[in-house]
């Protein structure tokens, strides 16, 4: 008997799960808002979703309702992916240690 | 132009490094170059997936287009935000990512040979229910999150919401979705599915308006989670492991984050959801309404009460956010530091408006993360310190959730401040926290309350010190 591909992505989707779990727990707190940003920005990959809308029709016809809906879903995870990904730099290049010994 | 297999260790590469992504954050060290694997893995989930389709006529230039302009307008806003809007731009982010899905699920819906999910009116059972669950849950993220940011925003009130019979409502337009989307598998009318959207979008909204202003922590880490959970449902719609891996990820992530912050509020999860709180409060905070006696103080007295300690612990909260009194309470602290003053900051898991809030904007005003603690690190300090530096805090601080059982704070874990020498409290008037109680604290014998704005207070005790 053939197990269903559907298994495979279910076994995935519950590992990351528990990964998820567990390098969730082991960021410190001090960082727990860039990790909300870094989630963000992670979590537009489903702009390869959108791209796939987008492009993948009929080539003859650049928009149709299906392909329209893809470009608009690339314009907002573009602006997550760009949006969350710099926000976080910037957040993170802010955390500094102290300096040898203060004064 | 790439075969299906290649396509898909790609992606699976791509889920890794977003796992090194959020494993980096474990110190502020690695958590840089973090940042930097999340970046390459999007990069390649992205220049793979075009590859894969290969189209690279009109539309591949629209593609980049459509690319450019939503990265500028993210990357100005990256740019522009202050730190103190940053929960309102997470709120934010997240509804795109919800919308983003539920577009993705309509135009796999209006188009699924493109996806290989069989053909309009035959999609595959499996893949419409994936579908449903995904474009729902997105929904739901879109317009719960844009609930989240007016609150935030202060454009809406933050004060809950509630009416009657709207847990009942919930339960009915839950119930609905479900059959909905039973009805859908069915007959595949493409009705369904837009009633299916409409009806989530509205749940969103029902969701959040009577959540309050404070438990905006726990409604962004659920929306959070919520984003994660949509990604996946359209991950498996699209049998793309980088989604699901991503989703399962985002999701598990705003899970704990939720936890974690209900857990510094000693409440569960559902209490905070089911909402209404802050708003029952008003039969006790009358009780308690007798004149007591406050010791008031001015920037003199706090400077020389300060000046003269050894140890001072500050405990920052919303409040600070609001007045924007970082940088000057940075100053503060130099001119302590200056005199021979050992300062730390103690951090309450639920201050401000998000998970780790304070310390974004103490980072901000280049505040060193080794001197930040957690609350399990630093409360046995309070014990030891001269001077407790309230500023923007208050229901996080208040003595009752340690004595008084009939407290709705009761139970909920505290900032010892009582403990320390003397307490100065920066607070605009004595006006209750947002659980609508009195801090005990302000009529204790060690307390001098500072009748003020928080960064007006800490710029005149600056003056005062030097």
């Amino acid at each position: 008997m053939e197990i269903d591909p559907f298994i495979f992505r279910l076994s995935i989707f519950i590992l990351s799960i528990f990964v998820g779990y567990y390098v969730v727990w082991s960021v410190t707190p001090s960082l727990h808002t860039p990790l909300m940003s870094v989630t963000n920005a992670i979590s537009s990959v489903i702009i390869v979703g959108a791209i796939i809308a987008a492009l993948a029709g009929d080539t003859n016809e650049v928009f149709n309702t299906a392909s329209l809906f893809g470009y608009l879903g690339i314009l907002l995870a573009a602006v997550n992916i760009f949006g969350g990904f710099l926000v976080t730099q910037r957040m993170l290049a802010m955390y500094k240690k102290k300096k040898k010994k203060d004064k | 132009m790439i075969s299906a297999n290649l396509l898909a260790v790609f992606y699976l590469i791509s889920g890794v490094l977003f796992i090194l992504a959020l494993r980096g954050l474990s110190s502020p060290e690695t958590s840089r170059q973090g940042n930097l694997y999340g970046i390459i893995g999007m990069g390649i989930a992205i220049g793979v997936t075009i590859l894969s389709v290969g189209n690279f006529s009109t539309g591949f230039f629209l593609l980049l287009l459509f690319l450019l302009i939503g990265g500028s307008i993210g990357a100005f806003i990256a740019f522009k935000i202050p730190m103190t809007a940053m929960p309102e731009l997470v709120a934010g982010f997240h509804s795109l990512v919800g919308l983003a899905a539920v577009f993705v699920a309509i135009s796999a819906f209006l188009n699924p040979e493109v996806f290989n999910l069989g053909s309009q009116g035959n999609i595959n059972i499996a893949s419409l229910i994936e579908m449903s669950l995904g474009s729902a849950i997105g929904a739901i993220t879109f317009t719960g999150s844009i609930i989240a940011f007016l609150k935030l925003r202060g454009i809406m009130s933050g004060s809950p919401i509630t009416f009657f019979g709207q847990h009942y409502l919930n339960l009915f337009l839950g119930l609905a979705l479900i059959g909905l989307i039973f009805y859908l598998c069915k007959t595949q009318h493409g009705n369904l599915f837009w009633t299916l959207i409409v009806i989530s979008f509205v749940i969103g909204i029902l969701l959040i308006i009577p959540i309050g202003g404070a438990d905006m922590p726990v409604v962004i880490s659920m929306l959070n989670s919520y984003s994660g959970w949509a990604a996946a449902g359209i991950g498996f719609t699209l049998e793309n492991t980088a989604l699901i891996i991503t989703g399962a990820l985002v999701g598990s992530s705003g899970a704990i984050l939720s936890y974690i912050m209900c857990k510094g509020m000693n409440r569960s999860f559902f209490n905070v959801i089911l909402g209404g709180w802050g708003a029952t409060e008003d039969a006790s905070k009358k009780g308690s309404k007798e004149q007591k006696p406050v010791k008031g103080g001015n920037a003199d007295d706090a400077a020389f009460l300060m000046k003269n300690a050894s140890s001072v612990i500050i405990v920052p909260g919303y409040g600070m956010a609001v007045a924007q009194a970082q940088h000057a309470l940075k100053e503060m602290v130099d001119a302590l530091k200056k005199n021979g003053v050992k300062v730390s900051y103690a951090i309450h898991p639920v201050a401000g408006r998000m998970p780790g809030h304070m310390n974004v904007l103490l980072a901000e005003a280049n505040v060193p993360y080794d001197e930040v603690f957690e609350l399990e690190e630093i409360n046995n300090d309070f014990a030891n310190c001269d001077v407790a530096y309230v500023i923007g805090a208050n229901d996080v601080t208040n003595p009752v959730a340690k004595s008084d059982p009939q407290s709705p704070i009761y139970g909920m874990p505290i900032l010892d401040v009582e403990k320390s020498k003397s307490v100065l409290f920066v607070k605009r008037s004595l006006s209750p926290g947002y659980a609508g109680i009195d801090n005990d604290l302000f009529y204790r014998d060690n307390t001098l309350m500072l009748f003020a704005d928080a960064k007006k207070m800490t710029e005149d005790i600056i003056k005062s010190l030097n």
